[in-house]
């Protein structure tokens, strides 16, 4: 065995975000030559750790060691500087430039103010090389694939002679080909002594790809093991602890009718490629349906189509009505609402309070003759609070002293002060804690109780597993699975999200397997 | 969850500022409108006389009334560079209609609208101009800053084009053609108060309350807030977009007349760069340019500053080049204090 030398370790390093901990004490440690995978469910502190050992934020307490002697990493540049890289999980490149453009972009090589092309073609050529790049550099990046462009943005790194490379989600919007490239890449790196960290959710590529696995929760590290001892379900057991043996949902039920209808929706991106493919579906009054899949599967492309927030093709039906040539306001006043996954950005209005952004949606509910009758709409406001339990001082608070979930609520308040038939939530409990992930799924199938059609995505397993009354998969805009959530399983779940077409029939096979 | 997380109060980021320093924040307009007046008062001995309050109010007026409008746009995160040219173009119609009437039917019969008439006809062209803005910026996607700059031309050149570039003298009407009293819009006063103050009074009154009480007021807002989430929460976001520029084309054309009443003649170079004290009244005013934040109150009180300032630097004798200068300066400083608030403050009201 090659001798992997620690060249990157945190010491019980913590991060707290005003009250939340986001990271309690963990120990990390990043060998040469190897792969260092680093897993857990969203929020257990990967994305944080990560940021931490790349620079972009300091840590509260705890200290980063490089070879052994304590560091301070003070911003994404000194870390380069230090030799420690990070790509991240989405692509930040300017399409308008060309590959070494882009590759020097905010440190140009030269003096004086004065570029020096040829080095940095010469710097460029060689880190494509090392990556075995099929594209040249002066490339422009607009004509590159995306995995292309993710090769781009590791040779980005890599010319600051990093020895420590941080991959974030790397394989998310990648092809089957593009993987394997990409798999090919991290192996030369890992052969020229290159620490590679990885952070995935896809477990059967971690266990391809990985030597050691460090799995966190809750802000904490929980194992840290070589990958020859570790399987798939000690993972997943590991990853979520005794939260796997706890669901919340109740007894799965039957819906009722057919409230929204998706009929072979297509989604295509600016290049004609498709992000939904041909997806049928629909949803039931009273029902709790999950869409699982992994990053880029095209959940969040389906809702912004039957939403009309995106230009696509295909049939949407509410309660029979055709709907898809609307606009989203003729939607909302048709009660179809969506709680969208960027909350910060797509679902507060930051310059409002509490109460403005519970009512936004409802505001000729609140009019007497064309005024806001200032009664009627904090009666509907306050309920609303006390409905949800969001925790604030008052309907006047500014939305931003709330913590995320109670934001969240406020979020889905919006949507049911307007008195929906059919709720799309995207994501709805990224970046909150557990206490209040538990809430909001209360106020989930309570709305199912009350006929609502309940739609939401979610890229954890155990969530749809949990939470659901019927669980759809979608790989790469397929639709792979359609199941009651009895009869699906965490294995099913993982073979549907990677392309395997997986029919009722066959959960219940493998969960009879299983069961020997 | 701890006990501290569920105190949503203790998940400020930031230590509490002292209660005089964020009032001292939020009332800097005040502050700056009570400085420079007390500043004058002192320089200026004249300067607190009635006469030359009420000129300087009604100066204040017209700044005032293009602030309610584009209060409204920046709230939604735009901007309107085209008022100046629409009260150019305003006064120039109604003083073409006073003057010459309307030539109607194939017998050339020339029909006089009333004074109230013109009036009315020419406010409805301002906001066939902001429809024009709004539709610009909705339907085809021209950024603000690009559509309106180009209707700042369009409308200049239009308003030269009215009378070759001549000045349409004596809007005073005749009872003959029943379109008299034209004068009194601008010049007018009602209990000694100058009728365009009284305008601006009630036209911010109305705006205020119904930026606040209605569901327009509230959807404004929630547009500058975010375009995306009020997309979500099923508003119209064109339309809300396309009327700021509508009300703002409106109150552009009013001013327009009012400035053309006060001199009894439409200029069509008039109106020049008002455009720029309009917009450095609503960010005196507190508002932000990125939108979602502003008050029509503020506005009002940024105004009073831009116009007690530039009448008073006028009768202290301060050379023009030096006013530039000077207005400049305060426009930025008030730029400055309101990135400092952010900082300082933290959360924003």
């Amino acid at each position: 065995m090659i001798v992997q030398p620690i060249l990157l370790s945190a010491r019980t390093v913590a991060k707290s975000y005003g009250a939340t901990a986001a990271l309690r004490g963990v120990d990390f440690d990043v060998r040469g030559g190897a792969v260092n995978v680093l897993i857990g469910e969203n929020g257990a502190g990967k994305s944080t750790l990560m940021r931490l050992l790349a620079g972009v934020e300091q840590p509260d307490s705890g200290e980063i060691l490089l070879d052994g002697f304590p560091t301070k990493l003070r911003s994404v540049r000194d870390a380069a500087r230090q030799g420690v890289g990070i790509v991240f999980q989405e692509l930040n490149l300017c399409a308008n430039l060309t590959v070494v453009e882009n590759i020097f972009l905010g440190r140009n090589l030269g003096r004086g103010g004065v570029i020096d092309h040829a080095a940095e073609r010469r710097r460029a050529d060689e880190a494509l090389a090392r990556l075995g790049a099929t594209f040249t550099a002066d490339t422009r990046v607009s004509a590159l694939s995306i995995g292309q462009q993710q090769i781009v943005e590791i040779a980005r790194v890599l010319v600051e002679d990093v020895r420590v490379l941080i991959l974030d989600e790397p394989t998310s919007a990648l092809s089957e080909e593009e993987v394997v490239h990409l798999f090919a890449v991290i192996g030369e790196l890992k052969r020229q002594g290159v620490g590679i960290v990885y952070i995935s959710h896809r477990l059967e590529e971690l266990m391809r790809i990985g030597d050691h696995i460090t799995v966190m929760r809750d802000g904490a590290v929980v194992a840290s093991v070589p990958i020859a001892e570790a399987s798939v379900p000690w993972i997943v057991e590991t990853m979520l602890g005794e939260a796997a043996a706890a669901p919340v949902g109740g007894a799965p039920r039957e819906g009722g009718e057919i409230v929204l209808a998706l009929e072979d929706v297509i989604v295509r991106r600016g290049d004609g490629a498709r992000l939904v493919d041909t997806v049928s579906a629909a949803f039931r009054a009273g029902e709790v349906v999950a869409i699982y899949g992994l990053l880029g599967a095209g959940r969040t492309e389906l809702f912004e189509y039957a939403f009309g927030l995106r230009r696509g093709e295909g049939g949407v039906r509410l309660q029979g009505e055709a709907i898809e040539r609307l606009s989203a306001a003729d939607r909302v006043a048709r009660r179809l609402l969506m709680v969208p996954e960027d909350r910060q950005r797509e679902g507060l209005f930051q310059n409002l309070s509490v109460g403005g952004n519970l009512g936004l949606s409802s505001l000729p509910r609140f009019a007497r003759r064309g005024f806001i009758a200032k009664a009627v709409e904090d009666r509907s406001v306050d309920a609303m609070i006390a409905r949800l339990g969001v925790k604030t001082p008052s309907a006047k608070t500014p939305i931003g002293a709330l913590s995320g979930g109670n934001q969240q609520k406020v979020v889905i308040g919006r949507c049911l002060l307007r008195d929906p038939v059919a709720l799309l939530l995207d994501e709805p409990t990224r970046g909150i804690d557990i206490g209040a992930r538990a809430e909001v799924f209360a106020a989930m199938r309570a709305l199912a109780g009350e006929g609502l059609a309940v739609v939401f995505t979610t890229s954890d397993m155990l969530e749809a597993l949990s939470i659901a009354d019927r669980i759809l998969v979608l790989s790469k805009g397929r639709l792979t699975a359609d199941l009651p959530a009895a009869e699906a399983n965490e294995g099913l779940l993982v073979r549907a999200a990677n392309g395997a077409a997986v029919s009722p029939s066959a959960g219940r096979a493998s969960r009879a397997a299983l069961a020997h | 969850m701890t006990s501290l997380a569920s105190d949503p109060v203790a998940l400020l980021a930031k230590p509490p500022t002292p209660a005089w320093v964020a009032l001292l924040f939020k009332a800097r307009a005040l502050i700056a409108l009570a400085l420079v007046t007390a500043f004058f008062s002192v320089l200026a001995p004249n300067f607190l006389s009635v006469a030359s309050f009420l000129i300087t109010a009604k100066h204040i007026a017209t700044i005032a009334i293009l602030g309610i409008g584009m209060t409204y746009v920046i709230l939604t995160g735009g901007i309107d560079l085209s008022v100046g040219s629409i009260a150019g173009l305003a006064g120039m119609i109604g003083g073409a209609l006073i003057l010459n009437g309307v030539t109607a039917g194939p017998l050339g019969v020339v029909i006089y609208p009333s004074t109230l008439a013109v009036i009315g006809i020419v406010v409805a062209i301002g906001g066939l101009i902001g429809l024009l803005n709004g539709t610009l910026i909705t339907r085809f996607g021209v950024a603000p800053f690009i559509a309106t700059l180009g209707v700042l031309y369009v409308a200049r050149g239009a308003a030269l084009l009215c009378s070759n570039g001549a000045t349409f003298p004596n809007l005073t009407g005749s009872a003959d053609y029943g379109n008299e009293g034209f004068p009194l819009l601008g010049a007018g006063r009602l209990a000694g108060i100058p009728v365009p103050v009284l305008i601006m009074i009630v036209l911010a009154a109305v705006a205020a309350w119904v930026a606040v009480n209605t569901p327009f007021g509230r959807r404004v807002y929630a547009v500058g807030g975010s375009e995306r989430a009020a997309l979500l929460s099923g508003v119209r976001v064109g339309r809300i977009k396309t009327l700021v520029y509508v009300i703002s084309g409106m109150c552009a054309a009013l001013v327009g007349l009012i400035v053309a009443s006060d001199l009894v003649a439409a200029h069509p170079a008039s109106g020049e760069t008002f455009e720029l004290s309009a917009i450095a009244a609503v960010v005196l005013g507190g508002a932000s340019l990125s939108g979602g934040r502003g008050t029509i109150g503020g506005t009002i009180i940024g105004a009073c500053v831009i116009g007690v300032l530039g009448d008073g630097m006028v009768m202290i004798g301060v050379s023009e080049f030096w006013q530039m200068v000077i207005k400049g300066t305060v426009i930025v400083t008030a730029v400055v204090l309101d990135q400092l608030q952010g900082r300082i403050i933290g959360a924003r009201d």
